[in-house]
Protein backbone atom coordinates (compact mmCIF):
# COMPACT_ATOMS: atom_id res chain seq x y z
CA UNK A 1 0.00 0.00 0.00
CA UNK A 2 0.98 3.79 -1.46
CA UNK A 3 2.48 5.98 1.88
CA UNK A 4 3.04 9.32 2.03
CA UNK A 5 6.30 10.95 3.91
CA UNK A 6 6.35 14.63 4.52
CA UNK A 7 9.63 16.19 5.20
CA UNK A 8 9.10 19.65 7.32
CA UNK A 9 11.68 22.22 7.81
CA UNK A 10 10.94 24.70 10.75
CA UNK A 11 13.08 27.65 12.64
CA UNK A 12 14.22 24.76 15.19
CA UNK A 13 14.91 21.89 13.71
CA UNK A 14 13.26 19.41 10.69
CA UNK A 15 10.04 16.63 11.07
CA UNK A 16 8.94 13.75 9.12
CA UNK A 17 5.47 13.45 9.15
CA UNK A 18 4.11 9.98 7.91
CA UNK A 19 0.72 8.18 6.98
CA UNK A 20 -0.53 5.05 4.94
CA UNK A 21 -2.49 6.16 1.97
CA UNK A 22 -5.30 6.96 3.97
CA UNK A 23 -3.82 10.09 5.30
CA UNK A 24 -5.58 10.02 8.98
CA UNK A 25 -3.01 8.70 11.47
CA UNK A 26 -0.04 10.78 11.37
CA UNK A 27 2.92 10.13 13.01
CA UNK A 28 5.33 12.48 13.73
CA UNK A 29 9.17 12.45 14.14
CA UNK A 30 11.94 14.24 15.34
CA UNK A 31 12.75 17.55 15.74
CA UNK A 32 16.20 16.55 13.58
CA UNK A 33 18.95 18.89 14.16
CA UNK A 34 16.93 20.64 16.86
CA UNK A 35 17.65 24.16 17.85
CA UNK A 36 19.09 24.55 13.72
CA UNK A 37 17.10 26.42 11.12
CA UNK A 38 16.12 23.92 8.51
CA UNK A 39 15.34 25.72 5.43
CA UNK A 40 14.98 23.17 3.08
CA UNK A 41 14.78 18.57 3.05
CA UNK A 42 14.02 16.74 0.22
CA UNK A 43 14.20 13.54 -0.81
CA UNK A 44 16.04 11.96 -4.30
CA UNK A 45 12.89 11.03 -6.94
CA UNK A 46 15.26 8.20 -7.80
CA UNK A 47 15.88 7.04 -4.44
CA UNK A 48 13.58 7.95 -1.71
CA UNK A 49 15.27 6.51 0.99
CA UNK A 50 18.23 9.12 0.15
CA UNK A 51 16.91 12.85 1.60
CA UNK A 52 19.41 15.85 1.59
CA UNK A 53 18.52 18.71 4.65
CA UNK A 54 20.13 22.16 4.92
CA UNK A 55 20.85 22.83 8.45
CA UNK A 56 21.92 26.48 9.14
CA UNK A 57 22.87 28.93 12.00
CA UNK A 58 23.44 32.33 12.50
CA UNK A 59 26.45 31.46 15.25
CA UNK A 60 27.74 28.29 12.95
CA UNK A 61 27.04 28.61 9.39
CA UNK A 62 26.18 25.96 6.79
CA UNK A 63 25.76 22.26 7.60
CA UNK A 64 24.73 19.86 5.12
CA UNK A 65 23.23 16.67 6.42
CA UNK A 66 22.09 13.32 4.25
CA UNK A 67 19.89 10.26 5.09
CA UNK A 68 20.57 7.03 3.62
CA UNK A 69 17.38 5.74 4.72
CA UNK A 70 14.99 7.85 4.97
CA UNK A 71 15.21 10.05 7.77
CA UNK A 72 15.62 7.64 10.17
CA UNK A 73 19.61 9.09 10.68
CA UNK A 74 21.62 11.54 9.11
CA UNK A 75 25.17 12.48 8.64
CA UNK A 76 27.57 14.53 6.77
CA UNK A 77 28.06 13.39 3.25
CA UNK A 78 31.53 11.75 3.71
CA UNK A 79 32.27 12.29 7.41
CA UNK A 80 30.36 10.00 9.05
CA UNK A 81 30.06 10.43 13.06
CA UNK A 82 31.29 7.99 15.23
CA UNK A 83 34.34 6.86 12.76
CA UNK A 84 37.56 8.16 12.21
CA UNK A 85 39.04 10.00 9.67
CA UNK A 86 41.16 8.73 7.42
CA UNK A 87 44.59 10.18 7.50
CA UNK A 88 45.82 12.74 4.93
CA UNK A 89 43.47 15.89 3.65
CA UNK A 90 40.20 15.64 3.79
CA UNK A 91 38.46 14.32 0.52
CA UNK A 92 35.13 15.32 1.64
CA UNK A 93 34.02 18.98 2.50
CA UNK A 94 30.30 19.15 2.42
CA UNK A 95 29.74 22.26 3.91
CA UNK A 96 32.12 24.60 1.62
CA UNK A 97 30.62 26.65 -0.50
CA UNK A 98 32.91 28.74 -2.81
CA UNK A 99 31.71 31.02 -5.51
CA UNK A 100 33.65 30.87 -8.27
CA UNK A 101 35.97 33.43 -9.52
CA UNK A 102 37.27 34.69 -12.85
CA UNK A 103 39.29 32.25 -14.72
CA UNK A 104 40.94 35.21 -16.46
CA UNK A 105 41.61 37.42 -13.51
CA UNK A 106 41.43 35.73 -10.83
CA UNK A 107 38.88 38.15 -9.08
CA UNK A 108 35.26 37.46 -8.11
CA UNK A 109 33.31 37.02 -11.33
CA UNK A 110 30.73 40.04 -10.23
CA UNK A 111 29.02 42.09 -7.51
CA UNK A 112 25.59 43.04 -7.14
CA UNK A 113 23.47 46.13 -5.64
CA UNK A 114 23.08 46.05 -2.34
CA UNK A 115 20.33 47.38 -0.45
CA UNK A 116 21.54 51.08 -0.76
CA UNK A 117 22.36 50.85 -4.59
CA UNK A 118 26.13 50.47 -4.52
CA UNK A 119 27.44 47.26 -5.54
CA UNK A 120 28.38 44.54 -3.23
CA UNK A 121 30.55 41.20 -3.15
CA UNK A 122 28.97 37.77 -3.15
CA UNK A 123 29.01 36.16 0.43
CA UNK A 124 28.11 33.07 1.09
CA UNK A 125 25.12 32.92 3.81
CA UNK A 126 23.06 29.62 3.90
CA UNK A 127 21.66 27.19 0.99
CA UNK A 128 17.91 28.19 1.27
CA UNK A 129 16.68 25.12 -1.77
CA UNK A 130 18.02 21.71 -2.32
CA UNK A 131 16.79 19.97 -5.40
CA UNK A 132 17.63 16.32 -5.83
CA UNK A 133 18.88 14.58 -9.29
CA UNK A 134 15.20 13.15 -11.31
CA UNK A 135 17.22 10.12 -12.21
CA UNK A 136 20.91 9.80 -10.00
CA UNK A 137 20.38 10.21 -6.43
CA UNK A 138 24.18 11.25 -5.94
CA UNK A 139 23.48 14.53 -7.99
CA UNK A 140 21.69 17.29 -6.04
CA UNK A 141 21.29 20.96 -6.85
CA UNK A 142 22.18 23.98 -4.14
CA UNK A 143 20.05 26.87 -4.21
CA UNK A 144 22.02 29.49 -2.20
CA UNK A 145 22.32 33.24 -0.78
CA UNK A 146 23.87 35.31 -1.51
CA UNK A 147 22.51 34.08 -4.57
CA UNK A 148 24.24 31.28 -6.79
CA UNK A 149 23.49 27.34 -7.50
CA UNK A 150 26.11 24.91 -6.29
CA UNK A 151 26.11 21.11 -7.71
CA UNK A 152 27.23 18.21 -5.74
CA UNK A 153 27.75 14.49 -8.03
CA UNK A 154 29.22 13.06 -5.28
CA UNK A 155 26.40 12.95 -2.83
CA UNK A 156 26.75 16.04 -1.08
CA UNK A 157 30.11 15.22 -0.21
CA UNK A 158 31.69 18.54 -2.31
CA UNK A 159 30.06 20.98 -4.26
CA UNK A 160 30.95 23.24 -7.21
CA UNK A 161 28.97 26.16 -8.60
CA UNK A 162 27.28 26.50 -11.68
CA UNK A 163 29.07 29.91 -12.18
CA UNK A 164 27.68 30.73 -15.86
CA UNK A 165 24.34 32.18 -13.87
CA UNK A 166 26.43 34.54 -11.53
CA UNK A 167 28.33 35.16 -14.43
CA UNK A 168 26.28 35.63 -17.19
CA UNK A 169 26.15 40.05 -16.94
CA UNK A 170 23.19 40.79 -14.94
CA UNK A 171 24.42 40.01 -11.56
CA UNK A 172 25.23 43.93 -10.73
CA UNK A 173 21.46 44.52 -11.16
CA UNK A 174 20.37 41.81 -8.76
CA UNK A 175 19.40 42.79 -5.31
CA UNK A 176 18.75 41.46 -2.08
CA UNK A 177 14.68 41.56 -0.65
CA UNK A 178 14.43 41.78 2.88
CA UNK A 179 14.68 38.18 3.54
CA UNK A 180 18.10 38.31 0.93
CA UNK A 181 19.48 37.71 -2.39
CA UNK A 182 18.71 34.13 -1.86
CA UNK A 183 18.49 31.79 -4.91
CA UNK A 184 15.04 29.40 -3.54
CA UNK A 185 13.23 27.78 -6.41
CA UNK A 186 15.39 24.98 -8.90
CA UNK A 187 13.25 23.32 -11.26
CA UNK A 188 14.53 20.30 -13.70
CA UNK A 189 12.80 19.47 -16.83
CA UNK A 190 12.22 16.06 -16.57
CA UNK A 191 11.66 16.08 -20.58
CA UNK A 192 14.83 17.54 -21.25
CA UNK A 193 18.09 16.92 -19.34
CA UNK A 194 19.66 20.00 -20.19
CA UNK A 195 16.88 22.39 -18.87
CA UNK A 196 17.03 24.19 -15.48
CA UNK A 197 14.62 26.69 -14.33
CA UNK A 198 15.62 29.31 -10.87
CA UNK A 199 14.13 31.91 -9.69
CA UNK A 200 16.14 34.63 -7.11
CA UNK A 201 14.15 37.31 -4.74
CA UNK A 202 15.32 39.90 -6.41
CA UNK A 203 16.48 39.06 -9.52
CA UNK A 204 13.79 37.20 -11.02
CA UNK A 205 13.44 33.93 -13.20
CA UNK A 206 16.21 32.41 -15.25
CA UNK A 207 16.71 29.34 -17.38
CA UNK A 208 19.53 27.14 -19.21
CA UNK A 209 19.02 24.88 -22.06
CA UNK A 210 22.47 23.53 -22.18
CA UNK A 211 22.96 21.66 -18.32
CA UNK A 212 23.93 24.69 -16.60
CA UNK A 213 26.63 26.66 -18.70
CA UNK A 214 24.68 29.28 -19.98
CA UNK A 215 21.71 31.33 -18.24
CA UNK A 216 19.51 33.75 -19.48
CA UNK A 217 16.74 35.90 -17.74
CA UNK A 218 12.91 35.13 -18.33
CA UNK A 219 11.14 37.93 -17.06
CA UNK A 220 9.42 39.56 -20.23
CA UNK A 221 5.66 40.24 -19.18
CA UNK A 222 6.51 40.85 -15.37
CA UNK A 223 5.27 43.85 -13.84
CA UNK A 224 6.77 45.50 -10.67
CA UNK A 225 5.76 49.07 -10.46
CA UNK A 226 7.56 49.34 -6.97
CA UNK A 227 11.04 48.84 -8.79
CA UNK A 228 12.85 51.71 -10.62
CA UNK A 229 11.78 50.03 -13.69
CA UNK A 230 8.56 48.07 -13.39
CA UNK A 231 9.33 46.23 -16.42
CA UNK A 232 13.21 45.50 -16.66
CA UNK A 233 14.76 42.35 -17.72
CA UNK A 234 15.62 41.66 -14.28
CA UNK A 235 15.36 42.77 -10.87
CA UNK A 236 11.84 41.21 -9.95
CA UNK A 237 10.94 40.16 -6.43
CA UNK A 238 10.02 36.09 -7.63
CA UNK A 239 8.77 34.29 -4.82
CA UNK A 240 8.41 30.28 -6.32
CA UNK A 241 7.32 29.22 -9.46
CA UNK A 242 5.79 26.07 -9.95
CA UNK A 243 5.78 23.24 -13.12
CA UNK A 244 3.69 20.28 -13.99
CA UNK A 245 6.01 17.15 -14.84
CA UNK A 246 3.85 16.52 -17.90
CA UNK A 247 3.84 19.88 -19.28
CA UNK A 248 7.16 21.43 -18.53
CA UNK A 249 6.61 24.21 -20.70
CA UNK A 250 4.03 25.59 -18.61
CA UNK A 251 5.16 27.52 -15.73
CA UNK A 252 3.12 29.03 -12.65
CA UNK A 253 4.43 32.12 -10.55
CA UNK A 254 3.48 33.62 -7.71
CA UNK A 255 5.84 36.79 -7.83
CA UNK A 256 6.21 39.54 -4.92
CA UNK A 257 2.36 40.82 -5.95
CA UNK A 258 1.04 38.89 -9.22
CA UNK A 259 0.05 35.09 -9.89
CA UNK A 260 1.71 34.74 -13.60
CA UNK A 261 1.80 32.33 -16.44
CA UNK A 262 4.21 31.51 -18.89
CA UNK A 263 3.36 28.72 -22.15
CA UNK A 264 6.64 28.82 -23.50
CA UNK A 265 9.06 27.99 -21.21
CA UNK A 266 9.34 31.53 -19.08
CA UNK A 267 9.94 33.27 -22.28
CA UNK A 268 6.48 35.55 -22.20
CA UNK A 269 4.48 35.33 -18.85
CA UNK A 270 1.15 36.89 -18.67
CA UNK A 271 -1.21 37.64 -15.28
CA UNK A 272 -3.70 35.04 -14.13
CA UNK A 273 -4.06 36.64 -10.57
CA UNK A 274 -7.98 36.92 -11.57
CA UNK A 275 -10.40 37.18 -8.62
CA UNK A 276 -7.89 36.71 -6.32
CA UNK A 277 -8.66 38.77 -3.06
CA UNK A 278 -5.61 39.97 -2.98
CA UNK A 279 -2.25 38.38 -5.37
CA UNK A 280 0.54 39.10 -2.78
CA UNK A 281 1.78 35.53 -1.38
CA UNK A 282 4.59 33.38 -1.42
CA UNK A 283 3.76 29.57 -2.03
CA UNK A 284 2.47 28.34 -5.55
CA UNK A 285 1.82 24.96 -6.40
CA UNK A 286 0.66 22.34 -9.08
CA UNK A 287 -1.91 20.10 -8.57
CA UNK A 288 0.12 16.04 -8.65
CA UNK A 289 -2.56 14.92 -12.06
CA UNK A 290 -4.62 18.15 -13.41
CA UNK A 291 -1.83 20.44 -14.90
CA UNK A 292 -4.47 23.22 -14.99
CA UNK A 293 -5.29 23.01 -11.22
CA UNK A 294 -3.08 25.46 -9.30
CA UNK A 295 -2.95 26.40 -5.55
CA UNK A 296 -2.05 29.83 -4.02
CA UNK A 297 -1.98 31.41 -0.23
CA UNK A 298 -2.80 34.93 -0.76
CA UNK A 299 -1.55 36.81 2.19
CA UNK A 300 -3.08 40.32 2.86
CA UNK A 301 0.29 42.68 1.30
CA UNK A 302 3.90 43.05 1.40
CA UNK A 303 3.86 44.63 5.19
CA UNK A 304 1.20 42.72 6.46
CA UNK A 305 2.09 39.00 5.65
CA UNK A 306 -0.82 36.95 7.00
CA UNK A 307 -4.06 36.28 5.43
CA UNK A 308 -6.93 38.70 4.84
CA UNK A 309 -9.34 39.77 7.96
CA UNK A 310 -7.69 36.71 9.92
CA UNK A 311 -9.09 33.87 7.47
CA UNK A 312 -6.58 30.97 6.55
CA UNK A 313 -7.59 30.32 2.69
CA UNK A 314 -6.23 28.46 0.06
CA UNK A 315 -7.12 29.59 -3.13
CA UNK A 316 -7.78 26.88 -6.22
CA UNK A 317 -7.99 27.41 -9.87
CA UNK A 318 -8.89 24.76 -11.81
CA UNK A 319 -8.81 26.84 -15.62
CA UNK A 320 -5.02 27.14 -14.94
CA UNK A 321 -5.57 30.88 -13.67
CA UNK A 322 -7.56 33.91 -13.63
CA UNK A 323 -10.53 31.87 -11.85
CA UNK A 324 -9.75 31.12 -8.22
CA UNK A 325 -12.13 29.77 -5.74
CA UNK A 326 -11.10 29.55 -1.80
CA UNK A 327 -10.78 26.88 0.01
CA UNK A 328 -11.79 26.77 3.69
CA UNK A 329 -13.22 24.13 4.80
CA UNK A 330 -11.04 22.62 7.84
CA UNK A 331 -9.22 25.86 8.13
CA UNK A 332 -9.09 28.77 10.32
CA UNK A 333 -11.69 31.22 10.37
CA UNK A 334 -10.69 33.70 12.24
CA UNK A 335 -7.79 34.93 14.14
CA UNK A 336 -5.44 33.86 11.62
CA UNK A 337 -2.62 35.90 11.53
CA UNK A 338 0.36 33.32 9.93
CA UNK A 339 2.49 33.50 6.94
CA UNK A 340 2.93 30.72 4.33
CA UNK A 341 6.56 30.80 2.93
CA UNK A 342 7.40 29.92 -0.82
CA UNK A 343 8.96 26.93 -0.12
CA UNK A 344 5.71 25.44 2.53
CA UNK A 345 3.85 23.68 -0.06
CA UNK A 346 3.86 20.52 -1.61
CA UNK A 347 1.20 17.85 -3.56
CA UNK A 348 1.82 13.96 -2.88
CA UNK A 349 1.27 11.76 -5.91
CA UNK A 350 -1.90 9.85 -4.86
CA UNK A 351 -4.74 9.11 -6.50
CA UNK A 352 -7.27 11.63 -5.08
CA UNK A 353 -4.29 14.41 -4.65
CA UNK A 354 -2.90 15.39 -1.29
CA UNK A 355 -1.56 19.33 -0.80
CA UNK A 356 0.05 19.83 2.46
CA UNK A 357 1.63 23.37 3.51
CA UNK A 358 3.12 24.74 6.98
CA UNK A 359 2.71 27.92 8.49
CA UNK A 360 5.13 30.46 10.30
CA UNK A 361 2.58 29.42 13.27
CA UNK A 362 3.81 25.92 13.73
CA UNK A 363 1.11 24.05 11.96
CA UNK A 364 1.22 21.92 8.74
CA UNK A 365 -1.85 21.43 6.71
CA UNK A 366 -3.36 18.63 4.69
CA UNK A 367 -5.70 17.48 2.72
CA UNK A 368 -6.61 14.19 0.89
CA UNK A 369 -9.16 15.65 -1.79
CA UNK A 370 -7.44 18.06 -3.98
CA UNK A 371 -8.08 20.70 -1.12
CA UNK A 372 -11.74 20.36 -0.74
CA UNK A 373 -11.11 20.12 3.35
CA UNK A 374 -7.88 20.14 5.90
CA UNK A 375 -7.16 19.41 9.25
CA UNK A 376 -3.70 20.02 10.75
CA UNK A 377 -1.53 17.26 10.53
CA UNK A 378 0.97 18.86 13.40
CA UNK A 379 -0.30 21.72 14.88
CA UNK A 380 2.84 22.83 17.08
CA UNK A 381 6.26 23.01 15.38
CA UNK A 382 7.95 25.57 15.40
CA UNK A 383 8.02 28.08 12.30
CA UNK A 384 7.43 25.92 9.04
CA UNK A 385 10.34 26.96 6.31
CA UNK A 386 9.27 24.41 3.88
CA UNK A 387 7.26 21.46 3.53
CA UNK A 388 8.00 18.63 0.76
CA UNK A 389 6.23 15.43 0.31
CA UNK A 390 7.50 12.42 -0.85
CA UNK A 391 4.56 9.87 -1.99
CA UNK A 392 6.17 5.68 -1.46
CA UNK A 393 5.11 2.95 -2.68
CA UNK B 1 32.22 12.55 30.39
CA UNK B 2 35.14 13.63 28.53
CA UNK B 3 36.07 12.80 24.88
CA UNK B 4 39.75 11.10 25.86
CA UNK B 5 42.59 11.97 23.49
CA UNK B 6 43.44 10.14 20.13
CA UNK B 7 44.52 6.64 21.15
CA UNK B 8 48.10 5.79 20.41
CA UNK B 9 49.14 9.48 20.13
CA UNK B 10 51.74 10.50 22.93
CA UNK B 11 51.06 14.22 23.36
CA UNK B 12 53.90 16.55 21.79
CA UNK B 13 56.79 17.28 24.11
CA UNK B 14 54.84 15.06 26.92
CA UNK B 15 52.61 17.75 26.90
CA UNK B 16 48.72 17.13 28.73
CA UNK B 17 46.65 17.13 25.99
CA UNK B 18 44.48 20.72 25.76
CA UNK B 19 41.11 20.73 27.02
CA UNK B 20 38.49 22.62 24.88
CA UNK B 21 34.93 23.44 25.60
CA UNK B 22 32.74 23.84 22.73
CA UNK B 23 29.01 25.09 22.89
CA UNK B 24 26.17 22.59 22.98
CA UNK B 25 25.07 22.80 19.41
CA UNK B 26 28.73 21.83 17.73
CA UNK B 27 28.72 19.10 20.63
CA UNK B 28 25.43 17.46 19.10
CA UNK B 29 27.11 17.72 15.63
CA UNK B 30 30.02 15.95 16.35
CA UNK B 31 28.56 13.51 18.54
CA UNK B 32 30.36 14.41 21.43
CA UNK B 33 30.09 14.93 25.59
CA UNK B 34 32.13 16.64 27.40
CA UNK B 35 35.08 18.92 26.69
CA UNK B 36 37.60 17.63 24.24
CA UNK B 37 41.12 16.54 25.49
CA UNK B 38 43.56 17.10 22.08
CA UNK B 39 46.88 16.80 21.44
CA UNK B 40 47.94 19.68 19.77
CA UNK B 41 51.12 20.60 17.87
CA UNK B 42 53.70 23.11 19.32
CA UNK B 43 53.82 25.67 19.63
CA UNK B 44 50.15 25.43 21.22
CA UNK B 45 47.66 28.42 19.36
CA UNK B 46 44.51 29.13 18.52
CA UNK B 47 45.36 27.86 14.95
CA UNK B 48 47.08 24.66 16.17
CA UNK B 49 44.02 23.86 18.09
CA UNK B 50 41.21 24.23 15.85
CA UNK B 51 43.66 22.24 13.25
CA UNK B 52 43.79 19.54 15.45
CA UNK B 53 39.64 20.08 16.79
CA UNK B 54 38.96 20.12 13.00
CA UNK B 55 41.35 17.22 11.87
CA UNK B 56 39.39 15.08 14.63
CA UNK B 57 35.86 16.03 14.54
CA UNK B 58 36.11 16.83 10.65
CA UNK B 59 31.98 17.53 11.04
CA UNK B 60 32.88 21.04 12.81
CA UNK B 61 35.38 22.32 9.58
CA UNK B 62 33.55 25.33 8.72
CA UNK B 63 31.41 26.07 11.89
CA UNK B 64 33.97 27.92 14.10
CA UNK B 65 35.98 29.67 11.47
CA UNK B 66 35.66 30.33 7.41
CA UNK B 67 36.76 27.73 5.26
CA UNK B 68 38.55 29.79 3.21
CA UNK B 69 39.70 32.49 5.64
CA UNK B 70 40.51 31.03 8.51
CA UNK B 71 38.70 33.77 10.33
CA UNK B 72 36.12 33.41 13.48
CA UNK B 73 32.89 33.07 12.49
CA UNK B 74 31.30 36.85 14.33
CA UNK B 75 29.38 34.88 16.94
CA UNK B 76 31.93 33.07 18.38
CA UNK B 77 34.48 34.21 20.79
CA UNK B 78 37.57 32.35 22.31
CA UNK B 79 38.16 32.49 25.73
CA UNK B 80 40.83 31.35 28.08
CA UNK B 81 41.88 31.90 31.66
CA UNK B 82 38.19 34.47 32.18
CA UNK B 83 40.07 36.69 29.34
CA UNK B 84 38.51 37.04 26.01
CA UNK B 85 41.02 36.12 23.64
CA UNK B 86 39.11 36.09 20.33
CA UNK B 87 41.06 38.95 18.90
CA UNK B 88 44.30 37.87 19.63
CA UNK B 89 46.22 36.68 16.92
CA UNK B 90 45.60 33.01 15.64
CA UNK B 91 49.46 32.27 15.75
CA UNK B 92 49.60 33.68 19.50
CA UNK B 93 50.84 31.15 22.31
CA UNK B 94 47.97 29.95 24.43
CA UNK B 95 48.14 30.79 28.06
CA UNK B 96 50.22 28.38 30.16
CA UNK B 97 47.54 26.85 31.92
CA UNK B 98 45.72 25.88 29.05
CA UNK B 99 48.68 24.26 27.37
CA UNK B 100 49.37 22.49 30.67
CA UNK B 101 45.71 21.01 30.45
CA UNK B 102 44.54 22.79 34.11
CA UNK B 103 42.16 25.30 32.10
CA UNK B 104 40.30 24.43 28.96
CA UNK B 105 40.05 26.56 25.93
CA UNK B 106 36.08 28.04 25.85
CA UNK B 107 34.87 28.41 22.42
CA UNK B 108 31.32 30.40 23.29
CA UNK B 109 28.52 31.41 21.19
CA UNK B 110 27.07 34.55 21.75
CA UNK B 111 24.19 34.53 23.55
CA UNK B 112 20.49 34.07 22.00
CA UNK B 113 17.39 35.44 23.50
CA UNK B 114 16.38 38.58 25.10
Amino acid sequence: MSSVRVLVGTHKGAFVLSADGKRKDWKVEGPFFAGWEIYHLKGSPADPNRLYASQTSGWFGQVMQRSDDGGKTWHQPGVPAGQAPAPGPPTALPNKFKYDVSPETGKPLTTHQWYDGTQHPWEFKRVWHLEPSLTDPDTVYAGVEDAALFRSTDGGENWNELSGLRGHGTGPRWQPGAGGLGLHTIILDPTNPKRIYIAISAAGAFRTDDGGATWKPINKGLRSPYIPDPNAEVGHCVHHVAMHPARPDVLFMQKHWDVMRSDDAGDNWHEVSGNLPTDFGFAIDVHAHEPETLYVVPIKSDSEHFPLDGKLRVYRSRKGGNEWEPLSNGLPEKDCYVNVLRDAMAVDKLDDCGVYFGTTGGQVYASSDSGDSWAPIARDLPAVLSVEVQTLQ
Amino acid sequence: MTAGAAPGKQPPESRPPIRVALPYHLRNLAHIEGDVLLDVATPATIRAVLDALEARYPMLRGTIRDYETGQRRAFLRFFACAEDISLASPDAALPQAVTSGEEPLLIIGAIAGG
